[in-house]
């Protein structure tokens, strides 16, 4: 008797192991599934020449589908450890998405102010205001003269990196 | 197998193979309903009502609806509105009733907690209740996206982003839901297949279960009266009708039910043809657009409290950024209510106004409700942010003082 049942078991086990398995299986397969495409994934890479902006008045660019705020500051704007500094003029560089729930904030006078639950930031990307928890995100660049190319991790963008991490 | 005898009409045939007739007998002719009820004991059959018009204005709709986030906007706005004929219909009926259907939701549990419905043996139909809440917002979510107009995009942009507060995972898990790092083409397809597929499936699965829970503990009435159903229902089939103190689902209590469900179905209709500019925001009919976000979003007026609850929490409290705060408070709200049988520590079904701090915690949670979904769709600058701040830290103190007070009304009764 203790024989068969013994047997038995081994047969329910084997058969809830395989079962597991191929269930585990499935599921990695389904979760690849809603993973981005690899077209996505390649997305592209956008130059911006920063020399023709004018100081005070941002700027927003396509990147990857999201906005990409360039800012060239003017004197009163103040110093920050994230500015992007070409020649003598500083420059912000961000993600336009609110890093509360990704909202594009707009530009009032000498901030960006989110629409959807009232966050601010300052005019170098700093929260000043509201709910988000972090300074607007820094996108990967490289810089060619006065131009930048956004999706390309290059030396200043991890300077800044850095520095906005410490 | 068993033996056939030769029928003598088509109902006979069937029921020999189906037994029909016994199925017909505890489904609908010997399914026990208390007498004791009022008008608020119909909103189940106004549910499935609505859900059934969801269901077949949503399939007309479906064969015109072109997913993609080139043709989409266009599909919507042009084709079903100007080409199809009645599409027009078709769109305000499911624009109508997925917004009504949640207001029936909402007097449905709001009755089932005032008459104390969710507790003592009546757990399951609670939560089960509560998982078609949460499905059914999950379709009104997806459902809202379609269109892609510019409050679909940024409904959808912020909702996604909501899942950026999960640990660890959190924006790879954003990119994950979207199959994109934006709200884009692959996001619209997915929440597509959700809408008209798993999501229907799975609220139709639940609906069956919500029904079946109540088959053991029976619906609740008036004064909460405990009663041997078996009994009673003796006394009915044998003639005692007057005396006893149920009826059946059908044809009796179906009969009141229907009359509500015309009332309601008169309310419905005059909603469709015309005000259906209500459940159709004007800033939807601009087509979606990355880089633009409307001045002021918010969300339809059913998700409105719980939107206030999220973003009432607007600045940082000992070392917890806002926007955690704002998360925590927001899942807080969505699963508290899963939890209430638990949360009510008194003893015995009474209704609310048999229950003095009850009663009073009730209409608390009426007025709060109200208050966040009023300030929920106001802009959050100056004192609405500190409106939607106190409400929604009232709305958690609420639900953290239920135990109490349910145990001191308990107490002053005699029965704990």
């Amino acid at each position: 008797m203790s024989n068969k049942t013994n047997r038995r078991d081994f047969l329910g086990y084997s058969f809830a192991a395989v079962a597991a398995v191929g269930g585990a299986a499935s599921l990695v397969g389904m979760k690849q599934a809603w993973d981005p495409l690899p077209s996505v994934l390649a997305g592209g890479f956008t130059k911006v020449e920063l020399g023709e902006l004018k100081a005070g008045n941002p700027v927003t660019v396509t990147w990857r589908g999201k906005p990409i705020f360039l800012l060239k500051k003017t004197a009163e704007m103040g110093e920050n450890k994230r500015d992007l500094i070409i020649g003598s003029d500083r420059f912000t560089v961000a993600i336009g998405l609110c890093t509360h729930l990704g909202c594009i904030p707009a530009w009032k006078k000498d901030k960006w102010k989110c629409a959807c639950h009232g966050g601010e930031f300052n005019a170098s990307g700093k929260q000043t205001f509201g709910p988000p928890p972090r300074p607007l995100d820094l996108p990967p660049f490289t810089v060619n003269g006065t131009s930048i190319t956004l999706g390309e991790e290059g030396p200043e963008y991890k300077k800044i990196a850095a520095a906005m991490m410490a | 197998m068993a033996k056939f005898e030769k029928a003598n009409s088509v109902g006979e045939w069937l029921d020999q193979r189906l037994n029909t007739t016994g199925l017909n007998k505890v489904l609908m002719t010997e399914y026990w309903i208390p007498k004791d009820i009022n008008f608020l004991w119909a909103m189940g059959v106004l549910l499935a009502t609505t859900f059934g018009i969801l269901l077949i204005s949503g399939i007309f709709l479906m064969m015109y609806y072109k997913p993609d986030i080139n043709l989409a906007f266009d599909s919507v706005n042009y084709t079903i509105m100007q080409e199809v004929a009645y599409g027009w219909l078709f769109r305000h009926m499911h624009g109508v009733a997925a917004s009504v259907v949640f207001l029936i939701i909402y007097i449905h549990m709001f009755t089932g907690i005032y008459y104390g419905s969710y507790k003592q043996g009546r757990e399951m139909i609670w939560i089960s209740g509560m998982l078609l809440f949460m499905t059914f917002s999950a379709a009104g979510f997806s459902g809202y996206m379609l269109p892609w107009g510019q409050m679909s995009y940024w409904a959808a942009m912020v909702i996604t982003n909501l899942f950026g507060g999960v640990p660890v995972i959190g924006d790879a898990l954003v990119v994950w839901i979207r199959g994109d790092f934006n709200v884009a083409d692959a996001t619209l397809t997915r929440f597509f297949m959700l809408h008209v597929f798993l999501l229907p499936i799975t609220i139709m699965g639940i609906i069956g279960v919500h029904f079946y829970t109540l088959r053991i503990p029976h619906v609740n009435n008036q004064t909460s009266e405990e009663f041997d159903f078996d009994e009673e229902a003796e006394k009915y089939l044998a003639g005692n009708k007057k005396e006893s103190k149920v009826i059946p689902f059908w044809p009796v209590f179906i009969s009141k039910d229907l009359a509500v469900l015309g009332v309601f179905l008169i309310f419905y209709f005059y909603l469709v043809f015309f005000h259906y500019n209500f459940a159709m925001d004007p800033v939807n009919f601009d087509p979606a657009d990355n880089m633009v976000t409307p001045a002021h979003i918010y969300p339809e007026w059913y998700f409105l409290w719980s939107y206030e609850v999220l973003r009432g929490f607007f600045f940082d409290i000992a070392g917890f950024s806002a926007f955690d705060i704002g998360l925590i408070a927001f899942a807080f709200a969505n699963g508290i209510f899963l939890v209430l049988p638990w949360l009510d520590r008194d003893p015995k079904i009474l209704p609310a106004h048999k229950r003095p701090l009850f009663f009073i915690w009730f209409w608390v949670l009426m007025a709060d409700l109200i208050v966040l979904t009023v300030y929920g769709k106001l802009p959050p600058t100056g004192t609405n942010a500190w409106v939607g701040f106190f409400a929604a830290t009232a709305f958690i103190v609420i639900f953290l003082v239920l135990p109490i007070i349910t145990k001191i009304d308990a107490k002053r009764r005699g029965d704990a």
